[in-house]
């Protein structure tokens, strides 16, 4: 039985190549008429992948037709990746681990994997092959991630700041949080925030149009712009992001807001060019304030942090990879019953 | 954050608590056999006040979503324990001692509140590691590792009341024991209670920060355990 995968992934092909060969409906049967005993599509916004296993040999162009939707003239030729046996463990062991993401080291893709195989396995498509193949890769994905520190730390701006206000007062939900400015990152970052259940949301602009209408998108409520210190008292976490050319806050500015919450912190995350909030508030008790440089470079620092720990998580791959080479070879050679497993299946992922 | 998100770890806490079945076991058979609670020496008065800590973990832990002060807990308890077992500190006390129900409650109350002390000082250094972090921008592996910070300064303050609350409740019943115990004993008590009842005072009345505060648990178990060397020292030497 030849175990192989055949794919596209944002290494070797554009969104619209990969658009075009995200598979359909009939995916399942074509791949099933082409010779598949078993096979998963793997399709999410990064990659799309068909895992299978045949009793004789099909090609790459054979899998790709497959996964085409119209009959019309084929408007891409992108170059197919083809691994076969260990190597195709090898692959799926660094997909599943996040090795193999835009984003070394994220996780979203193991949930991917995870449902991809769940409906596989629901419909049949997914046989003997397939899930020794798909459950090695779960496992060896959570021990990567056990084992090495290939998922930590944030390595967005936004995942930056919203992961050190967790840092700081863990529970989101009770958090109140100011907007100063309706820029862009900063609607970004409350995003971010209210996705870890922030609630209480204040925006308040030079424009009020422009701050009614973020508040409007991010259900907050809009602040005078002459009003927002003080706010100060009150709120968690500042965001700063307006154009002005001086700074708006300073630290003899802010301290007599602080005296009375002397015991509550507060977190200003200032990503203004130039900044909003002088440096010298960092300097004030209960006060943790990061600019943009400050955020960017914590998240640099855990993309090399991660980029650190591929070599690890290759190792345990390989180990796994000969385990799996092994056990295929002594356990899993005969071939499978066509009645067993006779149904290929696709399945779609939103990203 | 992102898989370095702080989690509570099972692990800790289950490590934690069969080493306090070990340690209650020990304790338990000791006293049986010395017939009353084992605080004869500085060696049971070590293994007790270990013991302490590994019950407020356990009580304060789980409560607070503070597991990984397990991380910080069980390497002191350890260390408490192999020191105690290591040094020549297990001397039988010269003389047998007499029974006396109101010295035994004075001293193994007064243990029991130096484990909320001590643990309170463990999450007032997980504290500082922090908020230095947080402050400087340098995350280190450990920030990673670490519960929030309110978290934690909710932790150091309900430490401090159950830690003042048991500390004041061993200080009063020592006025019963119905034994001379020499002034500089109970002046040094009176002078620790004192620190953790301005501690709990500066944190009500917004004299401290949290940063302050935490700082000062570090301090306050530190003249604590000044003070617990001086008894045990003193109880050894001075042997009627």
């Amino acid at each position: 039985m030849n175990l192989f995968c055949v794919g596209l992934s944002h290494h070797n092909a554009d969104v619209e190549a990969r658009e075009y060969f995200a598979g359909h409906v009939e995916s399942d049967r074509a791949l099933r008429n082409c010779g598949c005993n078993e096979a998963l599509v793997l399709s999410t916004c990064n990659r799309v992948e068909v895992y299978a296993a045949s009793e004789k040999r099909v090609s790459t162009d054979e899998i790709a037709r497959c996964l085409v939707r119209d009959d019309g003239p084929r408007r891409f030729a992108p170059a197919f990746y083809r691994y076969e046996g260990e190597k195709c463990a090898q692959h799926l062991f660094r997909v599943t681990s996040g090795l193999d993401s835009m984003v070394v080291g994220e996780t979203e893709i193991l949930g991917q994997a995870k449902k991809a195989y769940e409906a596989a396995r629901a419909t049949g498509a997914a046989g003997r092959y397939l899930h020794r193949l798909f459950q090695r890769a779960f496992r060896v994905a959570k021990q990567v991630r056990t084992h090495t520190e290939i998922t930590r730390g944030a390595v967005s701006v936004g995942s930056v700041a919203v992961d050190l206000a967790h840092k700081i007062f863990g529970d989101l939900q009770n958090c109140k949080v100011l907007v100063l400015g309706a820029g862009e990152t900063s609607e970004r970052t409350i995003r971010a925030l209210v996705s870890r259940g922030v609630a209480d949301l204040r925006v308040s602009n030079r424009s009020p149009e422009r701050g009614e209408a973020l508040a409007l998108a991010v259900n907050g409520r809009a602040i005078v712009f002459e009003q927002w210190l003080e706010q100060c008292g009150e709120i968690d976490i500042l965001i700063t992001s307006t154009s002005s050319e001086v700074p708006l806050l300073w630290q003899e500015k802010l301290a007599p807001m602080l005296r009375e919450r002397i015991d509550r912190p507060l977190f200003i995350i200032d990503i203004a060019v130039p900044r909003d909030v002088a440096p010298d508030v960092n300097a004030l008790d209960g006060v943790y304030l990061y600019d943009i440089d400050s955020l960017q470079s914590i998240a640099e620092q855990s993309l090399a942090t991660r980029r650190a720990q591929v070599a690890a998580a290759e190792q345990i791959i390989s180990q796994h990879v000969a385990e799996f080479d092994e056990m295929i070879t002594r356990g899993l050679n005969c071939p499978v019953q066509s009645s067993e497993h006779p149904t290929v299946g696709i399945v779609e992922q939103g990203s | 954050m992102r898989g370095g998100i702080f989690r509570p770890m099972r692990f800790n806490f289950f490590a934690v608590g069969l080493g306090f079945i070990f340690q209650t076991a020990f304790l338990s058979i000791r006293g049986h056999a010395l017939g009353h609670c084992p605080i004869t020496n500085l060696f049971e008065v070590i293994v007790f006040v270990a013991w302490s800590i590994a019950l407020f973990y356990m009580l304060v832990g789980p409560g607070y979503r503070l597991s990984l002060m397990g991380a910080f807990t069980a390497p002191l308890v350890v260390l408490l324990q192999l020191f105690a077992l290591l040094a020549p500190i297990d001397k039988p006390h010269p003389v047998r001692l007499r029974a006396n129900s109101w010295l035994e409650f004075h001293a193994s109350i007064s243990l029991v509140a130096y484990g909320a002390f001590a643990l309170a000082c463990i999450a007032g250094v997980m504290y500082l590691v922090q908020e230095r972090q947080l402050k400087t921008h340098h995350l280190h592996s450990i920030f990673y590792h670490l519960p929030p910070l309110t978290d934690l300064f909710a932790a150091i303050t309900r430490l401090l009341w159950w830690g003042f609350a048991l500390y004041t409740l061993g200080l009063i019943s020592g006025f019963f024991v119905g034994e001379p115990l020499p002034w500089i004993q109970i002046t040094c008590a009176i002078g620790v209670w004192f620190l953790y009842g301005l501690i709990l005072q500066g944190r009500y009345l917004h004299w401290f920060a949290p940063k302050r505060v935490a700082a000062l648990c570090i301090v306050g178990f530190s003249a604590a355990l000044t003070l617990l060397w001086g008894i045990t020292f003193t109880a050894q030497t001075h042997t009627p």
